[in-house]
């Protein structure tokens, strides 16, 4: 699984890190989206998927191997 | 419009407290673009559907400015957090916008949240501790849903918790859709304002390790912050944001919970589904409010209906949220419900900036009552509960409990 951010789309919710704080992380000047880790481990990938379908403003994509 | 001539009365009387109106399904059936006259007898366009709440809340075509001269007014008595003159003071799009909602949003940031988590528990630990000594039965409105979100964002914007009562009156006029008269949301709108302004002055000579102090330290506009007027008014909207809606969300997520136990029961024998059952709790709030209101300066299609220019559009999340074309068993309660892609928090770039403030309270009220009242009930029937009536946010006027 590959995983990338668009942070001009991020509107800063934060709920991807509510949800997977090992592979993001938000900017503390102003809450923008941090990817930690693009590739994570396969045990995150069920919550990551969901980090990506919950996000406000679809700024996470997924990229299935 | 699409199939349905019919002009309904917004917002929808709902049967008992936690149940959904019967005109959400149909609508999203059979006229997903519905004309409604609102409670100031202006007409509206109500969206009901999923996809297209979920469109148009993310598209800025579809405006927030709700003082145009042709926009619907909701309430007949002025004012309000959507049309008053206070909603323009902070740009509302653009980058404007973003800049001032970057400024803020530091300090809601999911880290910030999960830090302030054993201070939430402790609070909690503390109301509840009083609610068993003063009890059984209690409220759990009063005693905790309430107080909760109170103490934490008077502690983020540095103002006194004690003056919580006052708060939740002009919070009450600012939300008001026909509870009060003009004269009294434009007299509390006055107080508040009033107070807020003071208070930024008090900060201003004695800054503090508040919210405020430090959009105050940032420093004026052409320094990259914000006018004394933008502090003042981004104290007063987070100061409504952040206790009213969570408040009566605590309130009606334990009411939901508590109606049929074996919820409960399903959560003290599992309690690692308290994240789900908040998401969950959030997206079948039947109760949730007026839902979200735009405006159109161009002709927009939705659902195959051309919305001309001038239109006022109502989004309706908590009907959104119950639509079977996205949800399985969309009326049913899933406390694992993966993912959850509901909109209560709204959707887009406007979406709630204090959603992780919102999750990680309502989280902490679930552990902690599953913990400290294992035994938790409710002391009358659900179908005794009664709405908060006459304003833009949905909750229950009190939650009887025994334990």
């Amino acid at each position: 699984m590959k995983v990338s951010v668009d942070q001009t789309r991020c509107c800063g919710a934060g709920q991807c890190v509510l949800t997977v704080p090992e592979v993001f992380d938000q900017r503390e000047e102003d809450g923008i989206v941090v990817l930690l880790d693009p590739e994570p481990a396969e045990e995150f990938h069920s919550t990551v998927r969901e980090a990506a379908a919950v996000c406000p403003t679809s700024a996470i994509t997924v990229h299935e191997d | 419009m699409t199939t349905d001539e019919q002009v309904l009365n917004y917002p929808f009387p709902g049967e008992t407290a936690l149940e959904p109106p019967a005109e959400w399904e149909r609508l999203r059936e059979q006229c997903p673009v519905a004309h409604v006259r609102l409670p100031s007898g202006d007409q509206a366009t109500l969206l009901t559907r999923y996809d297209d709440v979920k469109r148009v809340l993310a598209d800025p075509r579809f405006t927030r400015q709700l003082t145009a001269p042709d926009a619907a007014r909701l309430s007949a008595e002025g004012g309000g957090v959507f049309s008053g003159e206070m909603s323009q003071i902070i740009p509302d799009m653009g980058e404007g916008h973003l800049h001032w909602r970057r400024l803020v949003a530091r300090w809601f940031t999911a880290k910030r949240m999960i830090a302030l988590r054993p201070a939430m528990t402790e609070i909690a630990d503390r109301l509840v501790d009083d609610m068993v000594a003063a009890g059984p039965p209690g409220d759990l409105r009063a005693a905790l849903g309430f107080p909760l979100p109170v103490y934490v964002i008077c502690d983020m914007l540095g103002v006194p918790a004690e003056d919580r009562d006052r708060f939740s009156h002009w919070s009450d006029a600012l939300l008001n859709l026909t509870r009060y008269t003009k004269a009294e949301t434009e007299a509390s709108q006055v107080e508040f304002f009033q107070y807020m302004s003071e208070h930024v002055t008090a900060k201003r000579a004695e800054p503090g390790e508040d919210l405020l102090s430090e959009l105050i330290a940032v420093g004026p506009p052409e320094d990259g912050g914000l006018s004394d007027l933008q502090i003042v008014v981004t104290g007063m909207g987070l100061l409504v944001a952040g206790h009213e809606t969570t408040a009566n969300m605590i309130g009606k997520m334990v009411a939901m919970l508590l109606g049929d136990r074996s919820r409960w029961e399903r959560l003290l024998a599992d309690p690692s589904l308290v994240r789900t059952t908040v998401e969950e709790a959030l997206r079948l709030d039947a109760n949730a409010g007026f839902g979200l209101p735009r405006y159109l300066h161009e002709e927009i299609e939705v659902s195959g209906t051309a919305l001309p220019r001038g239109t006022t559009v109502i989004c309706s999340m908590a009907s959104a949220n119950r639509d079977e074309g996205v949800f399985d068993a969309a009326d049913e309660m899933d406390l694992g419900r993966s993912p959850n892609q509901h909109l209560a928090f709204g959707s887009g770039i406007h979406s709630c900036l204090g959603q992780a403030l919102a999750r990680t309270e309502l989280q902490v009220v679930l552990e902690v009552l599953l913990r400290r009242l294992p035994t938790l009930e409710l002391a009358v029937p659900q179908e005794e509960l009664r709405r908060v009536e006459g304003l833009a946010v949905g909750g229950l006027s009190e939650l009887p409990v025994r334990w």
